[in-house]
């Protein structure tokens, strides 16, 4: 078991000729994913040739709708490498089609774009992840995304994250446990899905047995999970947040880690965290020796 | 980015909403020009600062003759408030004030939606309005898609409780102010005050706007000349020219990584590392981001070694996508490009894809300023360390 993505989901790449969108397809297919195909409107008709994890060509068509790629592979996830100026029209796309779930890695998208994808996205059936983030990795299974396939394997512990370095850094240090699913919810200060949404599904999940939370400066979205944990997590919850250090009204390279006035800073989101009994790390690394503590 | 009030007011005046004449001076005798423009008559200086409270902290005066206004000005020009310093002055049309109202309009980051503020008790800080006397003001949720549009202008309005002939007028600049929010990309349009003029218009006589930078970036080309390049640090600006996404800071050990939530980090850890080496603390944040290449490397170390605040610099590099052996070979090629202008101990920890590849390049390669770390926290521990030395 896992979260949103397993050995059986099907991705197409949005985006899949540009230079990440190329990368990635190789990179997810090395991983083991099932790639199936990709969209591009001006190239529809066409196929592109990568290898996949034992080293054979793989030849996939690309489509000029998100339907006709559905229709035709039978996908249910999307991964878009879409350029920002594209990525609403993109992401509207793909839900109109029904994509049950999609995966928005491009950095950089005016934040009324996703304001306006979000609130189309009310009460149809699919679910975002992102934007701006490195996507979602159920180690062994599938990976959408750009997350590292190599770090480690299945295990027990489930993992989310606002940012996609400090993912890698925290699977890195957990490599010997191995994880169940890892998500990068982004760190833009909308998201289409939440440190909640990944919390309750955890929870939900036979498989994962605690649960390491990374959260950052900005915003009230890990306030808002210890809220939630506290009346419905009963799995061990570790935490960590970055950016103790970080001055007020200074960006921090997302567009969500600013700081403005008493809200949103590291401290009151760790104490937020630790009130509900969640142990929060000073370090990654101190962190990790949390989450062994809980699952011992 | 955030806005100056005299930018605010020519982004309002473009979109249709009621502003008063203003004139942007940076020297008295342009104050002076600026306020014989506006008629000769009575004007206000006002400081331009990106920070409240420049009025208690004597930033806006009051002037009766262009002579006053360049002597206002002179007054104001230079001076410092809460750490800001005056470089402008905006010279505003005076006006006969009835009554002082409050409009915002915000992204609204927990409800994924934007936020409408509003009140008919403006002039006042918001804050302390909003602790004291929440009930006074109206907050009205707005859907990203439909907007404010003229039935949710008057629910605006309605909840704010204003009389019923300032309604229509009200709404009718609420909806302006709108137009503002999504043709410019803002974040935040803030007018406070909002007045009745004695003669009975609705006038926008003070605003804020934040733009969104990313949009800025896509599609609005125009804004780039909204910078305020005269405050920018000088080594931000170096970094911006060469694509480095940096941050300035006030401390010793220059910190370069690569993602922003573990540069953020970096710095937490250095900081908690400091604490046992005489207080040092982080002197920067920068992104490499993921291609970690021998220039960006080494464009990354010139911005952080001309800080000459900086006595050692952390170099930590989680390998995903990019592989150590690169990253080490950046490290190695950035030494080699920048020859003697590298002067500072250089403290490397790497993980991730390649580690043994990439550490195996740096222990090679022997160079004399370089000390690899196994573990971020002893990477940050050794910077801290050598910072203070």
């Amino acid at each position: 078991m896992s979260i949103y993505l397993n050995s059986d989901s099907k991705i197409i790449v949005q985006g899949i000729t540009g230079g990440m969108g190329a990368k990635h397809t190789a990179l997810m297919l090395d991983s083991g994913a099932q790639i199936v195909g990709g969209v591009n409107a001006r190239k529809a008709g066409t196929t592109v040739t990568h290898k996949d994890h034992e080293g054979n060509d793989v030849t996939l068509p690309v489509f000029g709708t998100v339907a006709e790629a559905m229709a035709e592979t039978g996908a249910n996830v999307s991964v878009l490498f879409v350029p920002p100026a594209f990525t609403k029209d993109a992401a509207i796309e793909a839900i109109d089609a029904e994509m049950p779930l999609i995966v928005v890695i491009t950095e950089g998208v005016p934040v009324q774009d996703t304001a306006e994808v979000w609130a189309y996205l009310q009460g149809k059936k699919t679910r975002m992840i992102g934007p701006n983030c490195p996507g979602i990795i159920t180690p062994g299974e599938s990976l959408a995304g750009i997350t590292p396939h190599t770090i480690t394997g299945k295990g027990p512990v489930g993992l989310v994250s606002k940012s996609g370095t400090l993912t890698y850094q925290m699977m890195y240090e957990l490599k010997d446990l191995g994880f169940s699913t890892a998500i990068g919810i982004g760190g833009d200060p909308i998201v289409g899905t939440t440190h909640i949404d990944a919390l309750e599904a955890f929870e939900n999940d036979p498989e994962t047995k605690a649960i390491v939370m990374i959260g950052e400066i900005g915003g009230d979205a890990e306030e808002r999970a210890a809220a939630y944990i506290k009346e419905h997590v009963t799995k061990p919850v570790v935490g960590y947040v970055a950016g103790f250090t970080a001055p007020e009204g200074k960006t921090m390279g997302h567009a969500g880690a600013i700081v403005s006035g008493s809200a949103g800073t590291a401290q009151a989101k760790k104490e937020a965290l630790e009130a509900v009994g969640v142990k929060v790390g000073k370090t990654p690394s101190e962190t990790a020796a949390l989450l062994r503590e809980v699952l011992a | 980015m955030d806005l100056f009030e005299y930018q605010a007011r020519d982004i309002f005046e473009k979109h249709g909403v009621p502003v008063l004449g203003g004139v942007v001076a940076t020297t008295p005798e342009e104050a002076r020009a600026g306020a014989e423009k506006l008629g000769g008559g009575t004007v206000v200086v006002k400081a331009q600062v990106k920070t409240g409270g420049r009025g208690k902290a004597g930033g806006v005066k009051l002037a009766h003759s262009p002579e006053e206004a360049a002597e206002k000005a002179s007054e104001i020009l230079g001076m410092d408030i809460k750490g800001h310093t005056v470089h402008r002055v905006m010279i505003a049309q005076g006006a006969k004030i009835a009554e002082e109202f409050y409009f915002s309009v915000l992204l609204d980051r927990s409800n994924r939606n934007y936020l409408a503020m509003c009140s008919v008790e403006g002039g006042m800080e918001i804050e302390q309005l909003a602790v004291e006397r929440p009930e006074a003001l109206a907050k009205v949720a707005v859907d990203p898609i439909v907007g404010i549009d003229e039935a949710k202008a008057r629910e605006i309005v309605d909840a704010a409780g204003f009389a019923e002939e300032l309604k229509a007028p009200v709404a009718a600049v609420v909806q302006k102010l709108w137009t503002v929010f999504t043709a410019e990309d803002a974040t935040l349009v803030e007018v406070n005050p909002l007045v009745r003029t004695e003669d009975g218009s609705i006038v926008a006589l003070d605003g804020k706007v934040t733009l969104d930078d990313n949009a800025s970036e896509v599609r609005h080309p125009d804004h780039a000349a909204l910078e305020d390049k005269e405050s920018t640090d000088p080594l931000e600006a170096k970094a911006k020219a060469n694509g480095l996404n940096y941050v300035k800071l006030d401390g010793e050990v220059g910190i370069i990584g690569n993602g922003a939530g573990l540069v953020m980090s970096t710095l937490d850890v250095v900081a908690y590392a400091g604490e046992k080496h005489g207080g040092v603390k982080p002197a920067n944040f920068l992104d490499i981001g993921g291609g970690a290449n021998a220039q960006v490397m080494a464009n990354g170390l010139d911005v952080i070694l001309g800080d000459p605040q900086v006595k050692s610099v952390f170099v930590n590099v989680f390998g995903g996508i990019t592989a150590c052996d690169e990253v080490a070979k950046g490290i190695v090629g950035a030494l080699e490009i920048l020859g003697d202008e590298a002067s500072k101990p250089l403290v490397v920890r790497l993980d991730g894809n390649n580690v043994d590849l990439g550490r195996a390049i740096l222990r090679e390669a022997n160079h004399p300023l370089v000390t690899l770390a196994e573990t971020m926290d002893g990477g940050a521990d050794k910077a801290a360390e050598l910072a203070n030395a």
